[in-house]
């Protein structure tokens, strides 16, 4: 056998380099192993840096190094905990730079829904934290939206499903479809964009946001936080309609009311039009009845013031009318004429005075008596001033 | 929104014309303004159909409603 014949790696002359022989390794253990999943026990996590994860699956008597690339950390809930058990699928490889076996996982699940449920969980403390789920944040669902926004899927059977339903109920609303991912790698950031349309917009009444059901896998945008923080942050009243029942996630533990599905969403946000136009007519009922109400009661108050008012007058004026025959009575006893009935005389001079004192008089003076029933032509014979026989200063 | 204002205003307007601690004058204000805000929402509710219409952001952000199915 000569040198030339030696085939690489077969004498000290054709020695691999470590990179080449790593490098044939890699080849063909991944040509061996097609992806696949493999059981284990979550031992040494750790979260690089740079985004990617290291850990060790091990079970009682083996163990293998895995990484997860950073882009692939992201179709994964949570990061596994120490011990837990997880199946993990990838792509057994080799590491050159260590000469190491590696198992390469594009996706992990834990037993049951561990990781579903520890992301679940850890996305509700931090809301909960900043008070997002406080139920005194909720805000009513306006009664009678005239213009309903529904971010969806522009194509999904969810969209399909509020449409229908709305249009039956009330085919007067409008709808506008802000249409958005709803499931993959994209979807958070869609459906955040689509609600931050819908604020910026801000002519809809209410916001339908949802989708139809699907797997746990397919509904995670709504368990976002990014998302349940734009639903959170959104002005307009948010109803949340995510899969089937059975599904809560924190999309609807952040909306302002959670509707089962699509459909009970749009029912939820649309009332019936006939119920609608019977309670205007009930309104306007009452609204008349209200005012007729007042208008009789008022009528009733007129009537009963007149009645008062006429009574009031009539009283006024009997009252006047004695107070004015008690006068005249008083007048008609202080009259001169009166006193001249009793008999009585009053003395006048030439001129008419009447001469009320003997000053008055003077001896010759000419006067004349004016008695009851005439006048009597008379003069002075003599002038006696002292008391007078009577009062009033009259002539018996 | 004013649809849901006309409504609320409405409901207002029903339970104080029910008080009877209105004058006159008031309630006949008040229900000359509800049959005003019926009939408007009376004709809100008589548009015979809603417009199905999808929002689209353009280049520059601005907001607008296309017919949907466009």
């Amino acid at each position: 056998m000569t040198r030339r014949d030696a085939a690489p790696g077969e004498s000290p002359e054709t020695a691999f380099p470590v990179a080449a022989l790593t490098q044939m390794a890699k080849e063909v253990i991944e040509g061996a192993f097609p992806p696949l999943w493999i059981r284990g026990e979550v031992a040494g996590f750790k979260s690089h840096g740079n985004g990617h994860w290291y850990f060790t699956l091990k079970d009682a008597t083996a163990s293998v190094s895995c990484v997860v690339w950073s882009r692939d950390t992201l179709r994964i809930p949570a990061p596994p905990d120490e011990g837990m058990q997880v199946m993990a699928q990838g792509q057994l490889s080799v590491y050159p730079a260590r000469g190491q076996m590696q198992f390469m996982v594009r996706a992990l699940e834990a037993e049951g829904e561990g990781l579903w449920r520890k992301a679940f969980e850890a996305t509700r403390a931090r809301l909960e934290k900043d008070g997002l789920l406080d139920p005194a944040r909720k805000r009513p669902i306006p009664r009678f939206p005239r213009r309903v926004a529904v971010v969806t899927s522009a194509d999904g059977a969810a969209l399909h499903d509020i449409l229908s339903v709305i249009a039956r109920r009330n085919p007067s609303v409008d709808v506008i479809v802000v249409p958005a991912a709803v499931q993959g790698e994209t979807a958070p950031a869609s459906l955040i964009a689509a609600l931050d349309r819908v604020a910026r917009w801000g002519a809809a009444d209410v916001v339908i946001v949802g989708r139809g059901g699907g797997s746990r896998e397919d509904l995670w945008a709504f368990n976002d936080e990014g998302v349940a923080r734009a639903i959170a942050a959104c002005p307009v009243p948010t109803i949340s309609a995510v899969g089937h029942e059975v599904d809560v996630t924190i999309a609807d533990l952040v909306a302002d009311l959670r509707a089962a599905t699509p459909s009970a969403a749009a029912e939820a946000a649309v009332p019936v039009l006939e119920e609608l136009v019977e309670w205007l007519a009930s309104l306007r009922q009452a609204m008349r009845t209200g005012v007729q109400r007042r208008v009789v009661q008022a009528r009733r108050d007129l009537k009963r013031w007149a009645g008062d008012l006429s009574l009031r007058a009539a009283r006024s004026v009997e009252r006047r009318r004695s107070r004015v025959q008690e006068l005249a009575g008083r007048i008609d006893a202080l009259s001169p004429l009166n006193t001249l009935a009793r008999g009585y005389a009053v003395a006048r001079d030439a001129q008419g005075h009447a001469l009320g004192s003997a000053a008055a008089f003077q001896v010759g003076q000419a006067f004349a008596l004016v008695l009851r029933d005439g006048q009597v032509d008379a003069s002075v014979t003599a002038v006696r001033p002292g008391a007078p026989p009577s009062a009033g200063g009259a002539v018996r | 929104m004013s649809f849901e204002k006309d409504l609320a205003r409405l409901e207002q307007i029903a339970a104080a014309l029910d008080r009877a601690d209105l004058s006159l004058d008031e309630s006949l204000a008040l229900f000359e303004e509800g049959i005003k805000r019926l009939r408007d929402a009376s004709d809100a509710l008589a548009k015979a159909e809603g417009r199905v219409t999808t929002l689209v952001e353009q280049a520059n952000g601005a907001l607008e409603e296309r017919d949907a199915g466009n």
